[in-house]
């Protein structure tokens, strides 16, 4: 399974992967949307702005999960300096860094409605934004550091630092009083969203999911190719 | 397996990450009345040194039966099942405002067991469920 991410694998991967990969992802989010849009019932406080929800949890789980992978490959990246890692992260981040950014929209579209206002600075919606900039600053630290060795360094140390903020937000309604409603979904007990509305939230997460490796597919490869050129033009 | 050179590295990562967990964790412990976005009755009641200056939140269920509406003039009673404080309001509410939901409150004390908001925010649950269901529960 980690072999097929190598750097030869990749570059030599058609685009009959991704095409296929394009048909389920359309097919997902069709019957996500379906299942969101329409067949799903409205809340019974909340009315139809439910249904924003089945864009904003899964944005926000992909969102922590992006990072979560930039930052452990950050710290395999500091000790043992393998090659291909930085470039993986580097093309998964502009995704979590979308997907934050939805996260946090989505959020203020559904809090002015629901709780009376756009934005408040509670633990939750701040750790959130904080997310948000740091994929920021990890994206920027590649885009604008020439030097590759400075680069890679700096955006290791951001990646690592940013990891630790990743508990911080998912702990931060159980740790503080915040504005933000604690999790429906956890691992030690039972979802307390029923399950007309778990399942479009499910559809909806996994066609995001598949949204995702595409488009980091499709990045990593483009990076590699990119780092093959610059090799051969220093010969 | 691991050559000397990775070994340090591992260290010394460790290391690193231990002290910043522990930095921030200072800082948030010391922070963390400022960290809550809002305090329950009970906390305001066991507080010794309140601000009746400051612009505070306070943050509960909306008791039930403590809802009195005159024109835009609003009384209720914030509980957190424990302790309760008595809030005035004028102006608008959210939707989602009413008896038996969440509220966060924000304004100053008079006393201890009176506030003056000027600003109403509806605190929503981790619960979603459709209308029926909730009905059924009720019954």
């Amino acid at each position: 399974m980690f072999k097929n991410f190598l750097p030869n694998k990749i570059i030599s991967l058609n685009n009959k992967l991704i095409n296929y990969l394009l048909f389920l992802m359309i097919g997902v989010i069709l019957l996500g949307l379906t299942f969101a849009l329409f067949l799903s019932p409205p809340d019974y406080i909340q009315g139809d702005s439910v249904r924003i929800m089945y864009v904003h949890v899964p944005s926000s789980f992909i969102a922590l999960g992006c990072f979560a992978f930039i930052g452990v490959a950050s710290i395999l990246n500091v000790i043992f300096k393998i090659k291909f890692l930085p470039t993986m992260a580097k093309s998964l981040a502009p995704v979590g860094c979308i997907f934050s950014l939805i996260s946090i929209v989505t959020g203020s579209l559904w809090g002015k409605p629901t709780w009376g206002i756009w934005w408040v600075w509670d633990a939750r919606l701040t750790s959130m934004l904080i997310l948000f900039i740091f994929y920021l600053a990890y994206i920027f630290v590649w885009k604008y550091v020439k030097n590759y060795k400075k680069a890679n360094t700096l955006s290791s140390a951001i990646g690592i630092l940013g990891l630790l903020n990743l508990p911080i937000i998912k702990y931060s309604v159980d740790w503080w009083s915040t504005l933000h409603q604690p999790s429906s979904i956890t691992l030690t007990s039972a979802p307390t969203i029923h399950y007309t509305m778990l399942a479009p939230l499910i559809i909806m997460f996994l066609g995001m999911v598949i949204y995702s490796i595409i488009i980091f597919l499709m990045r990593y490869k483009a990076e590699l190719m990119k780092l093959r050129i610059e090799k051969k033009n220093k010969r | 397996m691991l050559t000397k050179k990775v070994k340090s590295r591992i260290t010394f990562l460790v290391l690193l990450l231990s002290v910043t967990v522990a930095i921030i964790f200072f800082i948030f412990n010391s922070l963390k009345e400022n960290i809550v976005y809002f305090f329950s009755p009970t906390e305001i009641s066991q507080e010794l040194n309140i601000s009746y200056k400051d612009t505070i939140r306070i943050g509960g269920l909306v008791k039930e039966n403590s809802l009195r509406k005159e024109g835009k003039i609003i009384n209720f009673i914030i509980t957190d099942l424990k302790n309760e404080i008595i809030v005035n309001y004028e102006g608008l509410v959210p939707n989602l405002f009413s008896e038996g939901k969440g509220v966060i409150a924000e304004g100053k004390l008079k006393d201890k067991k009176y506030f003056i908001a000027n600003k109403i925010l509806a605190k929503h649950d981790e619960n979603y469920m459709p209308p029926e269901v909730s009905k059924a529960l009720e019954e």
